[in-house]
């Protein structure tokens, strides 16, 4: 995959897996599978609006699903790895596509023009790159750790909910402020990334086709963002407690 | 008017260039991009500097051979090849700066004319439908749907001149070969060879050195002949029915 | 002043002052028979080539426009070894790309009594009776297949709800036999070429040489061997050996330095075969295209052409008196318009043929009566006028029928034609003349084949439109592969070594004229040099001709072709890439080959297709015809020392033109 500059035609074979085509295919495979969680993801977190317990039930219920065909928490664990597979995937696809975009232009142009082209690509992969380090934050912080960043509260007073611990960590304004950033950092990727995963696998065909797709990714991007910003607001705001 | 024009110098393809200054006094709105460094190219030969090199040939916007990053934008401010862009499209005291197409796989030759062969080995490794002369059948013997005949000469009306990769912030070539896979797939005469043709243009578009594509759509913004973005769409689509069918 | 043109051979005695008369040429290739036999007798008759002898053959293909790319893309279908040469970056960037209107092919799709013959018919009339028949009937016959081939490849015509192909007519002609894809024609078409080229590039029969020009030919023995090419990327001057030479190489419109051509079009290709012996065919014959985009200013590099449709509902007309010449025209009232074509032409009015539109316009332009801005002395340039159409149509309509013309034409003056009439004036589009070749498509110079417009064979001295496309394809596609392979079944020809004498002087040759033009080192540009040639050239040589005007053109050009030779610059190294280098070769030339077509304008003191001579002329001022002198291909063959600028005594052969099949008539629009 390296880049370079050649004036001969390729010999051999050639097979669609080993393109640049292909590992926008496995982006957007992959990046179709983050919608679907951050959606679900988004409708639980909702819950904590009408208390943790609410909460925390719909957490443990995530643990039973599928009890007792899988041990518990076993669904959890599939889906866990499924994702972990996936960002990895992702990740990779998108540092290749990178370096492969760099070399494809080694000399710089020395006048830029505002091309809305330039500012997409740089913000899916600034944008990804912030949100990779949001999820390694987010996760030590709400599932391998479980940190309490807040004094006001005791780990007795948590009891070892979730639900409670998302309510500490939301009472401070840098752990929201933190949010509201991955947030906007996720929209922007949802825009973009929802109209161009369609593009990639193939769906928009016409401009009526191509319209939805723009449609859908805005729609996609403000529900989530909002969506997730919900209950830290509500939190922050004490109207959660 | 009179402009400033900063102009890409550069000798061959093994040295490196720089960006120079030159100031060009009465400028008629009715001359074309071209034609105004035509004139500027007599007053460097007056002066004994050596003219600076440029591609052009038809000047019709229909040949493809003309291409210039007119201060940041391919072909210019406005939607059209360089040759026919117009100087009225600028104003007395503007600065200019003019670049070549910038890619790993179109390396530049001298100043502003690169070397674009890269466009023709994708065509040569399946741009192409496989007929000999003499072995075509009667040309009604096969009836092609109006929509898929328009969709076809849409995508057909692409003139290989590289603005969609000088834009593409990928360097890319994405939007020039899903004209070509868009063109011959819509019609009847080009399936049989439909998914074998994607993959290999694909591969070989990647062997040149391009960038992958990120459906930014700079491209279809650039293209002098508005070849629609759902082209590369087409392209992705014919791939994933190759992936399908294992190949 | 005034000597009589002798019809017979001459005596070897210096004509005019100008040129000598040397023997009669014959086509002697056409095989006997009738005329609808001829061309399947002599495929019958070429002879076979074994598929394992082809790999050994080899072929030189100069151009890649509709002839060339087409024939390359053909004979290395065969399993020839073919190398192909453009000057561009890309084979597909040939100047066939901008052709717009249309092709012609005998399908008769429309029912509309539309056959091989009438094609034929419509075609030595439309060429004013100055086309070779057995040509002009191939190019008929074949141009049927052109379709199917096309359409095989891919090329995206005009099609029609049922899904079949659509026609429209086209150049005044009676029936649907014109071909289309929407105004990219030519386009469509090149690119099914050049696809078929590239996949035999891939396919290892086709080598392809972009970025290359012809510099000079190489002939062995009587032969053509081979040409003589420089890189123009690095500079190198290489050696190219064959078995065949075609030469597909373009028109040479570009001698009036503003034409319709594209920018590198070049007549260096045909002009060095012709130093080398080969005959240069009709070199005056020039079609003058009616609807162009007229010339704005000193600076102007080319000129854009506008579909002849829009004579169809537009009005063409000046000012009555020149004072009004400068005024809007919308200030003007109706009674001090001069609608000079209508008045004219009352029963054809604005859809007069070209050559006749294009010369009314150039005489009301000279009468001080021309609009727009003035360029030398002169407004060049009429009113084509929509506000008729508008108020008729509406201005949906007319968007809908004319609305991608319009926008040209708005993006190029910055006027809007929907409120302002537009301007036009007639410009060099096409060369009908070219290299002598015989039915075979060879020149007098064996191996030397010759196809598309740079050969002289269609279209006599007047091109019908929507023919030249059918003429590249017909015989890149189907004739020379025959009749090459004919050539080639009499192989093996010698080898020729890169030391042979021929070679290295012809080598040397190249060498040196590049090194002299770097050398000189003048005060003028080559640009300079080219638009003073256009000048001379478009006023002595252009649409009307007279001997006063030609002889002081032939001293004119005589004069700047010496001062080129001493006062070029030309910038630069010839190691790298340098246009300056590139084109002051191409109007070396040019500056040469104008000459010859004055002495050839001279010589035919006859008016016919668009040329009027002011000594021809019918008592009402139209062009008069001389069949009875006239009806030859004047076939000139190179006289003069093949050292620097000279180009001699020329000497004029002729070939009798004879209409077996079709009787001689008179051109009458009135
Ligand atoms: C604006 C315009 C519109 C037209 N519209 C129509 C139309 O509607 N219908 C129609 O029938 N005809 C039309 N014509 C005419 C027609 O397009 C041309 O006559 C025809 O395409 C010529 O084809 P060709 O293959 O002979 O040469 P070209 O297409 O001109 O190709 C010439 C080739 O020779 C190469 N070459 C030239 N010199 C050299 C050299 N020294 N060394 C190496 N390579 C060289 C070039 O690189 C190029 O590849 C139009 C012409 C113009 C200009
Ligand atoms: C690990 C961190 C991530 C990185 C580094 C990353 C990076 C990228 C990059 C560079 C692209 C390609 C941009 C483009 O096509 O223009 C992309 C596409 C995409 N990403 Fe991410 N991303 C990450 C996480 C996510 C997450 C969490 C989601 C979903 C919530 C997501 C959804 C998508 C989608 C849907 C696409 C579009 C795929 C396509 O272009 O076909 N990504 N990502
Ligand atoms: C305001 C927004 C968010 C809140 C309040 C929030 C809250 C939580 C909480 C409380 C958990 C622990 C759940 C449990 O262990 O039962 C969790 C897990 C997780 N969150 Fe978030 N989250 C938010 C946004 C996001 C975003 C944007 C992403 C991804 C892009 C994300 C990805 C994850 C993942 C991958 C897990 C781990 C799931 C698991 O281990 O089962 N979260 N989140
Ligand atoms: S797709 Fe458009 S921009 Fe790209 S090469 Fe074709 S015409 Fe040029
Ligand atoms: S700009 Fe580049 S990223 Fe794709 S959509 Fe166009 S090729
Ligand atoms: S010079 Fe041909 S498209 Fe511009």
């Amino acid at each position: 995959m390296d880049p370079v500059a050649t004036t001969t035609l390729l010999q051999g074979e050639s097979t669609a897996r080993r393109t640049s085509v292909f590992m926008k295919f496995l982006m957007a495979v992959t990046g179709a599978l983050f919608v679907l969680f951050v959606l679900m993801h988004m409708y639980g977190n909702l819950k904590i609006l009408w208390g943790t317990e609410a909460f925390d039930e719909y957490a443990e219920h995530l643990r039973t699903l599928l009890t007792p065909i899988l041990p518990y928490s076993g669904f959890l664990w599939l889906f866990r790895a499924v994702l972990v597979l996936a960002l990895l995937v992702h990740a990779y696809a998108a540092f290749t596509l990178w370096s492969r975009a760099n070399g494809a232009r080694p000399q710089r142009y020395a006048v830029k023009s505002a091309a809305k082209g330039a500012v997409r690509s740089k913000m899916m992969r600034w944008g990804g790159v912030a949100l990779l380090a949001f999820i390694a934050f987010h996760l030590i912080q709400f599932t391998i750790v479980k940190v309490n960043f807040n004094g006001n509260f005791s780990a007795a007073q948590l009891h070892g909910s979730t639900g409670e611990l998302v309510i500490a960590s939301f009472q401070l304004w840098w752990v929201t402020l933190i949010y509201i950033i991955a947030m906007g950092a996720l929209a922007m990727h949802l825009f973009h990334g929802v109209w161009s995963a369609a593009q990639t696998l193939g769906w928009t065909n016409s401009a009526g086709s191509r319209r939805l797709a723009y449609a859908t990714a805005h729609v996609v991007a403000a529900v989530v963002a909002l969506g997730f910003l919900v209950p830290p607001l509500a939190i922050f705001f004490r109207l959660v407690k | 008017m009179n402009l400033t024009l900063n102009i890409w110098r550069q000798d061959g393809p093994e040295t490196a260039g720089r960006m120079v200054t030159y100031q060009l006094a009465d400028v008629s709105g009715d001359m074309s991009f071209l034609e105004m460094l035509d004139v500027l190219n007599e007053s460097l030969v007056a002066k004994g500097d050596e003219p600076i090199a440029f591609d052009s040939d038809c000047r019709e916007g229909i040949c493809g051979m003309c291409g210039l990053m007119i201060s940041g934008k391919a072909h210019g401010p406005v939607r059209t090849t360089t040759c026919q862009l117009h100087m009225r499209e600028f104003r007395d005291g503007d600065t200019i700066s003019i670049e070549p197409w910038r890619a790993e796989a179109f390396p530049v030759i001298k100043d502003l004319v690169v070397d674009r062969s890269s466009f023709d080995r994708i065509i040569q490794s399946g741009g192409f439908i496989s007929a000999n002369t003499g072995s075509a059948p009667e040309a009604h013997s096969v009836p092609v749907e109006k929509r898929k005949a328009d969709r076809a000469f849409e995508a057909a009306a692409c003139i290989g001149c590289g603005a969609c990769v000088a834009a593409c912030p990928n360097a890319s070539a994405m939007l020039f070969m899903g004209a070509k896979v868009t063109h011959l797939g819509e019609l009847p005469q080009g399936q049989p060879e439909r998914y074998a043709r994607v993959v290999k243009m694909v591969a070989q578009h990647d062997h040149e050195g391009f960038g992958g594509c990120t459906n930014t759509g700079a491209c279809a913004d650039a293209c002098p002949k508005e070849i629609p973005l759902d082209v590369i769409n087409t392209l992705n689509r014919d791939l994933l029915g190759a992936l399908r069918q294992g190949r | 002043m005034s000597e009589t043109i002798p019809t017979v051979a001459g005596d070897g005695s210096i004509v005019a002052g100008l040129y000598r008369v040397g023997d009669p040429v014959e086509d002697t290739s056409a095989p006997a028979g009738p005329i609808d036999k001829k061309w399947t007798t002599r495929k019958f008759d070429a002879h076979l080539v074994n598929p394992a002898n082809r790999r050994k053959l080899s072929v030189i293909i100069v151009g890649t426009g509709l002839a060339g790319g087409a024939a390359a893309a053909t004979l290395g279908e065969a399993g020839y070894h073919v190398k192909s040469f453009c000057y561009q970056d890309s084979p597909r960037r040939a100047h066939s790309i901008a052709a717009q209107g249309g092709i012609n092919a005998a399908k008769n799709y429309k029912e509309d009594g539309d056959s091989t013959y009438r094609l034929f018919y419509d075609t030595v009339k439309g060429g004013d009776y100055r086309a070779r028949e057995t040509n002009v009937y191939r190019l008929a016959e074949v141009s049927a297949n052109i379709i199917d081939q096309c359409v095989a490849q891919g090329v995206p015509f005009a099609r029609e709800y049922g899904g079949l192909l659509d026609n429209r007519s086209f150049g005044g002609v009676q029936v649907s036999r014109t071909f289309y894809a929407r105004g990219q024609t030519g386009q469509q078409l090149l690119i099914g070429a050049y696809q078929a080229l590239e996949r035999q590039v891939a396919a290892g029969t086709v080598t392809a040489y972009t970025r290359h020009e012809m510099l000079e030919l190489i002939v062995v023995d009587g032969r053509a061997r081979g040409i003589i090419a420089r890189d123009m990327v690095t500079g190198e001057i290489e050696t190219h050996l064959a078995d065949v030479v075609v030469l597909a190489s373009g028109g040479y419109g570009n001698v009036f330095f503003l034409s319709t051509n594209a920018m590198g079009s070049n007549v260096t290709a045909t002009w060095r075969a012709h130093r080398k012996g080969a005959y240069f065919a009709n070199p005056c014959y020039t079609q003058i295209h009616p609807t162009c985009i007229p010339v704005s200013g000193d600076h102007q590099s080319k000129l854009t052409l506008m579909s002849e449709s829009l004579r169809n509902d537009g009005r063409i007309w000046v000012p009555k008196r020149a004072e009004d010449c400068e005024k809007d025209p919308r200030q003007i009232p109706e009674e001090d318009r001069d609608y000079y074509l209508e008045r004219i032409y009352p029963s054809f009015g604005n859809l007069v043929p070209r050559d006749i539109a294009s010369r009314q316009a150039k005489n009301v332009c000279d009468e001080g009566r021309g609009v727009g801005p003035k360029v030398g002395d002169f407004r060049r340039g009429v009113y084509l006028d929509f506000t008729d159409a508008l108020q008729r149509m509406s201005a949906e309509a007319v968007a809908e029928k004319y609305g991608n013309l319009l926008d040209m034409y708005q993006r190029i003056t910055g006027d809007n034609p929907y409120e302002v009439p537009m301007r036009i004036y007639p410009a060099v589009h096409y060369t009908m003349g070219g290299l002598w070749v015989d039915y075979d498509l060879q020149s007098n110079l064996p191996g030397l084949f010759v196809a598309g417009e740079a050969n002289f064979s269609d279209h006599g001295a007047n091109r019908l439109g929507a023919s030249a496309l059918m003429q590249g394809l017909a015989d890149g596609y189907f004739v020379l592969p025959n009749t090459i392979r004919d050539y080639l079944s009499h192989a093996p020809y010698p080898t020729v070594s890169p030391d042979h004498p021929e070679v290295v002087a012809a080598r040397a040759a190249v060498q040196e004229r590049v090194d002299t033009l770097l050398a000189i080192n003048g005060d003028r540009t080559v640009d300079s040099f080219h638009k003073e040639l256009g000048h001379i050239m478009w006023e002595y040589c252009g649409m009307e001709r007279s001997e006063e005007g030609l002889r002081k053109g032939i001293e004119l050009i005589r004069g700047l072709r010496a001062e080129f030779w001493r006062n070029v610059r030309v910038l630069g190294a010839a190691d790298t890439l340098n246009q300056s280098l590139e084109k002051a070769g191409r109007v070396a030339d040019f500056l040469e080959l104008g000459e010859l077509m004055c002495i050839d304008a001279l010589h035919r003191r006859e008016s016919c297709g668009g040329h009027f001579r002011a000594e021809s002329q019918t008592d009402d001022g139209e062009a008069k015809r001389d069949d009875a002198n006239f009806r030859y291909v004047a076939a000139w063959e190179f006289g003069g020392s093949p050292d620097g600028g000279d180009t001699g005594t020329p000497v004029l052969h002729k070939e009798d033109l004879v209409y077996d099949a079709i009787a001689l008539k008179e051109r009458s629009y009135k």
